[in-house]
């Protein structure tokens, strides 16, 4: 019970740094990062413009780190950062923010937005302004272990149910595997069939894989909420997991921002370098498909499109693979409008799918990912993020539009040939 | 102070005293902003961030796609301006010789005639902007006291500078004095106010650059 | 159309015809209507007997007498000597026969006897520091005889750069302490006709204009009339074409000074300078400065002494830029210090942090 405006501004001050410093100097309010963010294009309220969600943290670092910003606050032409109106910005920092990249990507000076916006989410969250659902989402990863409040046993217990289901066994804790496979909670509540898929995956390509008893959850609230600290906590389990099973790689489950924690963000947060390599399971597939260990058979003949997770493709580098295994297995595969680099966030990414009092504006926001659907109608929606096809699906259904939502990993499985069962997939 | 004291006073202490404030600012905001630091990555790079900061430098130059759409008075009144003044600044022949002067440099110019046009047609784009920024609702919003006095700052320069060529309203003399005058507010106002995006555009895109080199995203 | 004046013309071989032409390019080029051509030819023509044509005096403060020599200097006999027949030149010191007390005394005959009426010539500045004691005449500063001089003056004829601003004298540091006419008389109708040395045609014009409409010409902010002084040397210039172009005489021997390109870059004055020698040309219309190769000084501007260096182009600046070096180590300097405040703050609230648990999420 400690979060006050003082802690705030500390922390603030502790993480502007250089870049920072540059973008705020950089920007001259030209608002094109606006046309670049969903949540201004789909409400047209100029409230929800990209830099404008770091104003409170521009003022902050004019006040503190320039000597003329310094001189304004003296003579007072540059009030000072109250709590109040942290409160007020924490809906464009959390609610209206997906960290989806896209300003970051126009801004003709250069900067990098949602850099800042990751960075002023610490002063958020410890002056005591982050949204409820993402606090809950952080403590139960924190206390229980998943965001969702998944547990071990529950685990297990799908590891069991797809070892039923699929004729193969699920490794767990296999020191020496090759590979660790990360899950999100939403996988192994929403989309079970991801773990048979990585089975099946693995199996064909003769790769060692485990699971990890101690770090089976690979999303982390903590970076979403922005609290380096308890951020560090979390990803310290996959740190220490991997470590104790000395795999060579961690593969990252479908899912934007868990990659990103995992990937960019993590070795950052335990200061220092990773003794193991870190995949997007759609890195590890596209890898199989060049070596020629990933065979497929069949086609899927109806009209199919890819929505790119924004932690996957624009922050992440991950583009091209996923368009190869989309081709290895459709005959009808269809881009959207800005697809790729470019493609629109689905609107509930960074923690945003977590705030509950967000809801509304989320759905308005997909209106832009509606309108990208309708203009390639599509029979179905493939993505590579288990929180965008939460989304998604939610999106859909409620404007009404029938496209249901798959996983890729899913879909590619699914033409595996299948060597243990008589029957195919 | 008559106009040919003013004109004295601006091309010689004036121009001393702006040209050093100017450098003054340029170094110390430079080191104000970049002695910050940045944390290394400590995260394994998908593929050696190279000259991905340079390339971003030249890149962010260009409109990414669909945005000229978006927002076409930005980009085509932006890109107009900024062209414009450079071709006005540094191909009008008496511009030239300053800068021998001063450095020792020299190039050729362009006519004169040329460098008319280019600067109505400088002006012309700078109020289209001006204009954007008043009815646009983001654009306003945004906007600031700094917005509106940095756009002034630019303005005077060009237009002085041209009414000086054409003899409107004042005295050739005088107008060249207001037109010198206008420059180095203009350089004594840079360092300390958004203009100097003009420098820190760089560091900036080299930064956002950098990190997507660093992660393999091409751009 | 008969008179004194038309006979003198006649016996020096100049006809009527010549005479009214004159008038008529005068009145051009003051820009007014042709019928003030004849006005004027008919004003100078019907000037009566010596005793009562106007009185014009003359006073020479601290001058070299370029400007006197301007006016009279030229091959005689010509029409801006001639002005003279139409006016009563009472005194002038350099060209008047009388000497010491005769030459006071006809001033002061002149003063009174034309009392409010005659026109007052200056040329040459007056000086102020010392009382006075730089110039004096007949025992008595200029200032004084300016003074005094002025007050029966219809109007008052500022000579020369040096009576209209202070000219060479005024000039940094301006050990005499020269001002002006115009900053010494603030209650009559004055004139300047700047230039080292300006222009007879221009003296003879205002002359003919003041004889003619008994009012002083329309005049610029610096008192000068417009007619003469409404354009710059450069947009007269016949080199202006090259100036357009980018064509520049970059020495006074190389090919560019030899095709009669232009010579901005070799310090002509002529885009600030307001004057007519583009047009009206010196010695009769032979030539002119910048005709000569050489740049214009800029002599009808006020302090154009004191402008930077003649042979310095107008767009470099007058003092190199001596600054620039400290005012960068300065400010790197001044940035270093900040940095390290700031970076003494940044490491301060870095030590000062404590690891965040989930209870401080909480307020």
């Amino acid at each position: 019970m400690s979060a006050s405006l003082e802690k705030g501004v500390r922390v603030l001050k502790e993480v502007i740094d250089a870049p920072i410093a540059s973008y705020f100097s950089s920007c001259v309010h030209c608002g094109l990062c606006a046309e670049a963010c969903l949540f201004y294009t789909e409400t047209g309220d100029p409230k929800y413009t990209p830099i404008h969600k770091l104003e409170p943290m521009r003022r902050l670092y004019e006040q503190e780190y320039t000597l003329l910003g310094r001189l304004k606050k003296m003579v007072g032409l540059s009030k000072p950062v109250t709590d109040a109106e942290l409160g007020e910005w924490q809906e464009l920092v959390y609610n209206s923010c997906t960290l989806c990249g896209r300003c970051s990507a126009v801004c003709p000076v250069g900067n990098d937005i949602v850099y800042m916006v990751r960075k002023f989410r610490e002063g958020m969250s410890a002056s005591g302004h982050a949204p409820d659902g993402i606090k809950g989402a952080v403590n139960r990863t924190v206390t229980i272990g998943s965001p969702m409040g998944v547990k071990l046993p529950a685990v297990k217990a799908q590891m069991k149910h797809v070892e039923e289901d699929y004729g193969i066994p699920i490794p767990l804790d296999a020191e020496g595997a090759e590979y660790m496979v990360m899950l999100s909670s939403m996988e192994i509540i929403n989309f079970p069939e991801y773990l048979g898929a990585i089975a099946k995956i693995m199996k064909q390509a003769g790769k060692t894989w485990t699971l990890c008893s101690t770090a089976f959850e690979a999303t982390n609230a903590g970076m979403q909420i922005g609290n380096s600290d308890l951020a560090r906590v979390i990803v310290s389990r996959i740190v220490e997991g991997a470590e104790k099973l000395k795999v060579k790689t961690v593969i990252s489950p479908e899912c934007g921002h868990a990659y990103t924690a995992l990937r960019w963000e993590g070795a950052n947060l335990v200061g220092r370098p990773f003794t193991f390599q870190v995949k997007h399971i759609i890195e590890v597939l596209g890898e199989f498909q060049e070596q020629g260990l990933l065979k497929t058979e069949g086609f899927e003949t109806d009209k199919l499109t890819f929505h790119d997770p924004c932690q996957l493709a624009r922050r992440g580098g991950v583009i091209q693979p996923q368009r190869n295994l989309m081709k290895m297995v459709a005959k009808d595969f269809v881009e959207m409008p800005d697809a790729g680099y470019m493609n629109w966030c689905c609107g509930g990414g960074g923690g945003a799918s977590a705030i509950e009092e967000g809801e509304e504006l989320r759905l308005e926001a997909f209106k832009k990912k509606k309108s990208q659907l309708e203009a390639v109608k599509p029979d179905r929606l493939v993505t590579a993020c288990a929180n965008c096809r939460i989304v998604l699906e939610e999106g859909l259904e409620h404007y009404q539009m029938d496209i249901p939502v798959i996983g890729l990993t899913e879909m590619i499985a699914e033409h595996i040939p299948d060597q243990t069962k008589s029957e195919g997939a | 102070m008559n106009e040919i004291q003013l004109l004295t006073w601006v091309r010689g202490p004036g121009l001393d005293i702006a040209v050093g404030i100017f450098l003054l600012g340029v170094f110390w905001r430079l080191f104000e902003i970049y002695s910050l630091g940045r944390k290394k990555d400590l995260s394994a790079s998908r593929s050696a961030a190279g000259a991905s900061g340079w390339h971003t430098i030249f890149r962010r130059s260009l409109p990414p796609e669909g945005m000229v759409k978006k927002s076409p008075v930005s980009y085509i009144g932006g890109y107009t301006f900024h062209i414009g003044l450079a071709i006005v600044v540094f191909l009008f022949a008496p511009h030239i010789l300053l800068i021998h002067s001063l450095t020792g440099l020299s190039w050729p110019g362009l006519p004169s005639q040329f460098i008319d046009l280019a600067a109505v047609v400088t002006m012309a784009a700078m109020v289209v902007v001006l204009v954007d920024r008043i009815n646009k609702p983001v654009k306003r919003y945004l906007s600031t006291f700094g917005d509106w006095f940095t756009w002034a700052v630019t303005f005077l320069p060009v237009l002085t500078g041209w009414m000086a060529v054409q003899h409107l309203l004042l005295p050739y003399t005088t107008m060249l004095a207001l037109h010198i005058l206008s420059v180095e507010v203009l350089l004594v106002v840079l360092p300390f106010s958004k203009l100097f995006h003009a420098f820190t555009l760089f560091g900036s895109r080299w930064f956002n650059g950098q990190v997507n080199g660093h992660k393999g995203v091409a751009v | 159309m008969h008179g004194p004046l038309i006979e003198t013309l006649a016996r020096q071989g100049v006809t009527r015809r010549t005479f009214m032409k004159y008038c008529a390019t005068l009145a051009s080029m003051m820009a007014l209507p042709p019928s003030a051509g004849r006005a004027m030819a008919e004003a100078m023509a019907s000037a009566p007997a010596a005793s009562k044509r106007p009185s014009v005096i003359w006073l020479p403060f601290q001058e070299c007498t370029g400007c006197t020599e301007s006016i009279t200097r030229s091959h005689s006999p010509t029409l801006e000597g001639l002005i003279f027949d139409v006016i009563s030149l009472d005194y002038q010191e350099t060209l008047m026969a009388a000497a010491g007390h005769q030459a006071e005394e006809a001033l002061h005959a002149a003063m009174a006897a034309n009392d409010g009426k005659y026109l007052l010539i200056v040329d040459g500045s007056i000086p102020l520091g010392l009382d006075g004691a730089y110039s004096c005449i007949a025992g008595k500063s200029n200032l004084d005889t300016l003074k005094e001089v002025a007050k029966g003056a219809a109007a008052i004829v500022a000579m020369g750069s040096c009576a209209a601003y202070g000219g060479l004298p005024h000039a940094n540091p301006n050990p005499t302490g020269a001002v002006s006419v115009s900053d010494i008389i603030k209650d009559k109708p004055i004139i300047n006709i700047p230039g080292c040395p300006p222009i007879p045609t221009v003296i003879t014009g205002v002359l003919a204009h003041f004889l003619t409409f008994g009012s002083l010409p329309e005049l610029d902010q610096h008192g000068r009339p417009k007619a003469f002084y409404g354009e710059t040397i450069h947009d007269r210039c016949y080199r202006r074409p090259f100036y357009d172009q980018g064509k520049f005489a970059k020495t006074f021997d190389d090919e560019g000074a030899r095709n009669g390109w232009c010579l901005f870059e070799l310090g002509c004055k002529g885009p600030v300078t307001y004057n007519a020698c583009a047009t009206v040309k010196w010695n009769g219309g032979t030539s002119w400065p910048v005709e000569s190769g050489h740049g214009c000084l800029g002599c009808s501007e006020p302090d154009f002494w004191d402008g930077g260096g003649f042979y310095k182009a107008l767009s470099m600046p007058a003092d190199p830029l001596k600054l620039a070096g400290k005012a960068a180590a300065v400010g790197a300097a001044a940035g270093v210090a900040v940095s390290f405040v700031n970076r003494g703050k940044k490491s301060a609230a870095k030590s000062a942090h404590e690891t965040t648990t989930l209870a401080d999420l909480e307020k």
